[in-house]
């Protein structure tokens, strides 16, 4: 039971990092039906943005999350007008290819940059260990957790209540609809990948914090187990994102618990081939409906 | 108030409309009817911004506009409800209708226009909180109206409103469209069901193959006996 409690809490805050960034792969799918395979890529950014401005500027925690976010939210911008606005018309399979080719930029590009070493995060937070109930949790646990959620119901409001989260949700379903009532969709896209690569950015800083070592690849992984989480929980879903990020940070947990270390990643992909099979669409998936 | 000059539109390799020309003046109701692929909705797609012409102008009031974006015409004045009503599901009637005045920064004037849509279909009104997609066809051919008519249009262009509906739909439909023409809106006016069209149209035009073939006054049209052929069953 001990060791039960002590994993699901292990697992939920590795669960919301991957949630935080599922977010970002189903909103930009959601809307321009895009698999941004640099979405790895972009957390990996906000890990060493959070490295930089903590060890040289000397920022808190918290101004490091938040211009992470920032810098995150405008590296997005950037290469989406870059990279597939002008591809907008194109098939999308030339999109996807782009998106990977980004994706090695950001990775080589940061190797030659900074160096392929992997560096020791600084310790923005000294680490509290609590002891309840016998379990073990760390105050950088449960900042985790407790941000990734915040940052979840705060994107939540974005898109449910705000003017630009509600086009955002008509362009996703009728792009065509949404220009003749004046939405203009550069800058409806803009505007999603700013708000998934701020999540991405976040992402990378508590990632950091948790696991104290970054380097120019750490996208690479993290990124593709997010995109299964988009998968399962429903792609184009946001409720499905967050829930399918704590699925698999669950599920990689125990593994690791029961011993299986080794396979940790294989059996992430192997639940992707299930769900493939038996629930194509996700959990909260939704069957394409029409209506003439 | 709107007026379009050898129009050249292509559909892909298609040639969808081929040099037409038509005008609506301001306070008109203008049809245009034809069959299916007489080049209808390309030409409407056209003026809204979401196709570009291959040659021809449209000007509106007094200002080419055949150039500017879909947002830019929505400014102008010029709303669409397009054909298949094209409402967003996921999104309840309010959000629809709030969508409708998405380039409106006057809450004043929003609230005011909420309270208009309400008045010309009550039933949105009771249906307001619901989704979008869980409304009848003719509710949602309601919706796509109220969405045009949030952003205060002065012109509003309508493509087949009453495709797909029920008889008593279509005549309540286009008593509201009577009742819009006289609050003030021009409307230009798409439509296969040629009678009701030219019955409350001032003047129409007939299109085929992405040519203008006749015009006219609403009852010379309806009078003429190729279009009583052609369009109304004989």
């Amino acid at each position: 039971m001990q060791t039960f409690g002590q994993q699901l809490i292990n697992g939920l805050s590795l669960g919301s990092i991957y949630a935080l960034l599922a977010l970002g792969y189903t909103m930009v799918y959601g809307i321009i039906k895009l698999i941004n395979f640099a979405h790895g890529d972009i957390y990996m950014l906000g890990a060493f943005w959070g490295y930089y401005s903590i060890s040289y500027f000397h920022f808190n925690f918290w101004l490091a999350l938040f211009s992470a976010m920032v810098v995150c939210a405008i590296i997005g911008v950037v290469i989406e007008y870059f990279a597939y606005r002008p591809l907008r018309h194109s098939a999308r399979i030339t999109a996807l290819i782009t998106a990977i080719g980004v994706s090695f930029l950001l990775e080589n590009g940061m190797s030659y940059l900074v160096g392929a070493n992997a560096r020791s995060f600084p310790q923005a937070i000294r680490v509290v260990t609590y002891h309840w109930l016998g379990l073990r949790v760390s105050n950088i646990q449960l900042l985790i957790l407790g941000t990734a959620c915040a940052l979840m119901i705060l994107l939540e409001v974005i898109i449910k209540r705000t003017k630009m989260g509600k086009a955002m949700r008509a362009v996703s379903v009728d792009p065509e609809a949404a220009q003749l009532v004046g939405i203009n969709l550069n800058q409806t896209i803009s505007f999603t990948f700013a708000l998934g690569s701020a999540m991405a950015g976040a992402a990378g800083v508590l990632i950091g914090l948790y696991y104290n070592s970054i380097d120019p690849l750490m996208g690479m992984t993290p990124g593709i187990k997010a995109f299964v989480a988009a998968v399962i929980g429903g792609i184009g879903s946001v409720p499905g994102a967050s829930l399918g990020g704590f699925i698999i940070g669950l599920l990689e947990t125990a593994v690791q618990a029961v011993g299986l270390s080794a396979y940790k990643d294989a059996v992430v992909y192997f639940v992707l081939i299930v769900i493939l099979l038996v629930l194509p669409a996700g959990i909260f998936g939704k069957r394409t409906r029409e209506k003439v | 108030m709107l007026n379009v000059k050898d129009l050249v539109v292509n559909y892909g390799a298609i040639q969808a409309v081929k040099r037409v020309s038509f005008n609506v003046q301001q306070g008109e109701i203008v049809t245009l009817i034809g069959a299916n692929g007489a080049g209808k909705s390309t030409l409407l797609h056209t003026i809204s911004g979401l196709m570009r012409p291959a040659s021809g102008s449209i000007t509106y009031l007094d200002q080419p506009i055949q150039k500017l974006a879909a947002p830019k015409i929505v400014r102008a004045g010029i709303s669409q409800v397009p054909e298949g009503r094209h409402v967003f599901p996921g999104l309840s009637v309010q959000e629809n209708l709030q969508m409708g005045a998405f380039l409106r920064q006057d809450h004043a004037a929003v609230s005011q226009a909420f309270e208009e849509v309400y008045t010309y279909f009550p039933i949105l009104k009771k249906r307001r909180h619901q989704d979008a997609a869980t409304l009848s066809g003719g509710e949602q051919q309601m919706l796509a109206m109220g969405r045009a008519l949030m952003a205060k249009p002065k012109l509003m262009l309508l493509d087949e409103p009453s495709m797909g509906l029920a008889p008593l739909f279509i005549s309540e439909i286009f008593d509201i469209i009577q009742a819009i023409h006289q609050a003030g809106t021009t409307v230009l006016l798409i439509e296969q069901n040629a009678k009701q069209a030219l019955k409350v149209a001032d003047r129409g035009y007939v299109l085929a193959s992405g040519q203008v073939k006749l015009s006219g006054t609403g009852a010379e049209l309806l009078a003429t006996p190729a279009v009583q052929q052609a369009y109304l069953g004989g």
